[in-house]
């Protein structure tokens, strides 16, 4: 079981001790003793009140901490691609760990992908000392924690200054279970220099049927007039659980377009930070949460107005069938000197059984006096009028049930803006439909 | 072709209609006038089988077929169509897809082969020079943001492209201008012939001058009190619903 801070400590000891004088050393030991100090959170912790992670550290598990010969082969690769591919720029992570002989940089004039350690050591050492680790500041908890401490095979992905990066980068995270269930911790620091663009899409993929469980941590700082779309899909399976943060940080007037579609899994924990750091900065933040069986998506944003004059708009729609749960836990903060902040929030959940559960908890704290916010949620039942409308048309319950929850979901899936992102998500929908 | 015999139906604890008989023949157009609250609304739903609505006693049928037994999906495949009163909002879903999944849907319940892009467009063509309709309005989300008449027009497009034997307008009027009548009332007169029929749900006469009935029935208190010629809609409107519930009061 990995629920144990001695679990931890003999490892990190082993892997600390090739580095502990660098810069990154010292972040890993101050994430190591945080980890410490907090432990995994509890249901007691206000952040982790309906999501119990403790449960997914009581299990046995293959530990991968760092890089291992490649387990996976070309076909089993392919298989998992997305559509696209063919013109993206592919980055893997095999069990938590960056594979830099699997990914493949088309845009090699715009891209710089190197290990976080090589960033560290040369021309972007003061972005990282800046940023890395940036994301402990809004998350206090040991799953965090853990992994800024583990981060040792680390990514490092920088936008170049001025460059419109053509082709999107794809990320997957495979975890390989067939020796077992295994544990991975993902780690990116992500640099979008000024005036550039980028589309990232990410992606989970677990391969075998143990259970695996993926602590995720990807942080992103966005520069004055850079514009990030980042697009996360996650579909595992019912063996799959994880706690995904993408940390999105605007240090300069800058745009971000997010979009979560959480279509399966076990357990699954989204923390999403957009720090609002500089004046002008728009957000946009959208998700899609569909979930059936026994699955529990836990959606936690955060939008931090730091600077005055920035707006956000997010907007989080669900869909919960079966005994499945929802979360969706929404805070905007407007600091003391963020005035003419613009942000609004909604939340809206159907829920198809009896059993289908949603917590919905919209947080505004604000701080300054001359700001407009607003924030709403609603939990309800399929429209019966909607449905009756259709059926007088001759379309069949079950067909009828499927286009109003497509048509539901349209405003989320409409921001997907990679086309061929959107037609696969579409056609994943499509047959979660066919219920 | 349409058969109903003693139809008691009710919400809730609540019976409206109390014993409505009704007989429409292929061809025919029939009025349903009555003041408010007195069923005109629920008959119409009970016909398309809205589930609220519980049947006491009482038959429907449409050549033949047993309604009350079908879901309204299989009521629309046995042909037949209600023109909403409210025709719903649904954001995200295009009129355009919409109609082809009803158009299919409704095929398929008759054992005919769905129709492919090709043959569904060229149907589409044809029915919205026949109604008047513009292609941006089929593009977007149905009925969202669509003017009052916009809306109606749409039911009597989707009319048109499903092809009912039986339509029923419920209060198809309501809300409407004189101009957006005259257009949804030709819509209807260009889909007439003689295997289907009309069933005009209405409070006032004036959409009667447009389509034009062969009987016009009285709905009142649940039950049809008085039945007539074109005329009785103009009387109606002359005199009043008083003068129905005077008549009655005198025979009782």
């Amino acid at each position: 079981m990995i629920n144990s801070v001695e679990y931890f400590k003999e490892k990190f000891d082993l892997l600390q001790h090739a580095n502990k004088d660098s810069l990154l050393g010292s972040v890993h030991q101050q994430a190591f003793n945080a980890f410490r100090t907090m432990g995994i959170p509890s249901v007691k912790h206000e952040e982790w009140k309906y999501t119990r992670v403790g449960s997914l550290f009581n299990k046995e598990y293959n530990v991968v901490l760092e890089q291992k010969p490649n387990t996976i082969s070309e076909k089993e690769i392919n298989a998992v691609r997305l559509p696209g591919h063919e013109e993206a720029n592919e980055l893997f992570f095999i069990n938590g760990i960056f594979s830099f002989g699997l990914s493949k940089i088309l845009s090699s004039k715009q891209l710089v992908v190197i290990s976080l350690k090589e960033a560290a050591a040369g021309e972007y050492n003061d972005v990282v000392s800046k940023n890395f680790n940036h994301s402990s500041n809004y998350l206090k908890d040991g799953v965090n924690a853990l992994n800024a401490a583990f981060a040792q095979e680390a990514v490092f992905i920088h936008i170049k200054k001025g460059q419109i990066t053509e082709h999107p980068v794809y990320i997957y995270n495979i975890t390989d279970t067939r020796s077992g269930n295994t544990f991975s911790q993902p780690r990116s620091l992500i640099h979008v220099a000024e005036n550039a663009q980028v589309q990232m899409v990410e992606t989970y993929i677990a391969l075998g049927h143990s259970q695996d469980f993926t602590s995720q941590v990807t942080e992103i700082i966005v520069e004055k007039d850079a514009h990030v779309e980042y697009y996360k899909i996650q579909h595992e399976g019912r063996d799959s659980s994880m706690v995904s943060t993408t940390h999105l940080r605007q240090v300069g007037k800058s745009y971000t377009h997010t979009v979560t579609v959480s279509l399966d899994g076990d357990i699954v924990r989204n923390n999403l930070n957009v720090v609002l750091d500089a004046e002008h900065c728009e957000a946009h933040l959208y998700g899609l949460y569909f979930q059936k069986g026994s699955s529990h998506i836990d959606n936690h944003t955060v939008v931090d107005n730091v600077k005055p004059n920035c707006f956000s708009n997010e907007l989080y729609k669900g869909i919960i069938d079966g005994d499945a749960t929802g979360v969706f836990n929404g805070k905007i903060f407007v600091q003391p000197h963020a005035q003419k902040t613009n942000a609004y929030q909604s939340n809206k959940n159907i829920l198809l059984s009896d059993s289908a559960t949603v917590n919905t908890k919209p947080q505004l704290e604000i701080f300054a006096d001359d700001v407009k916010c607003s924030h709403g949620c609603t939990i309800g039942r399929l429209d019966e009028e909607g449905l009756f409308y259709l059926q007088s048309r001759g379309i069949s319950e079950k067909t009828a049930m499927a286009l109003l929850l497509h048509a539901f979901s349209d405003d989320i899936l409409s921001n997907i803006k990679l086309p061929a992102i959107k037609n696969y998500v579409d056609e994943l929908i499509e047959k979660r439909l066919e219920m | 072709m349409l058969s109903i015999q003693n139809l008691h139906a009710g919400i809730e604890e609540k019976k409206i209609l109390k014993g409505i008989n009704l007989e429409i023949k292929a061809g025919e157009v029939h009025a349903i006038m009555g003041p408010n609250g007195s069923g005109k609304s629920t008959l119409a739903s009970v016909l398309a089988g809205r589930k609220e609505y519980e049947v006491l006693e009482g038959s429907v049928t449409l050549d033949g077929k047993n309604l009350l037994e079908l879901s309204p999906e299989e009521r629309a495949g046995e042909g037949l169509f209600l023109a909403f009163q409210y025709p719903i909002e649904i954001p995200g879903l295009t009129t355009t897809n919409f109609i082809k999944t009803a158009v299919n849907e409704v095929r398929k319940y008759r054992g005919e082969e769905p129709l492919d892009a090709v043959a569904f467009l060229k149907m589409m063509k044809e029915k919205m020079a026949l109604m008047e309709i513009d292609q941006r309005l089929l593009s977007r989300s149905l009925n969202e943001g669509f003017s009052g008449g916009e809306k109606k027009r749409n039911e009597i497009f989707q009319m048109a492209m499903l092809q009912p034997k039986l339509a029923i307008l419920d209060e198809t009027d309501s809300g409407l201008d004189i101009d957006a009548i005259r257009i949804v009332a030709n819509g209807v007169n260009k889909l007439r012939n003689k295997d289907n029929a009309v069933l005009v749900v209405t409070h006032y006469q004036r959409l009667l001058d447009y389509i034009v009935p062969d009987f016009v029935h009285v709905l009142y208190n649940g039950r049809i009190v008085k039945s007539g010629p074109k005329e009785l809609a103009l009387e109606l409107e002359e005199r009043g619903y008083d003068f129905i519930k005077n008549e009655l009061k005198e025979a009782v």
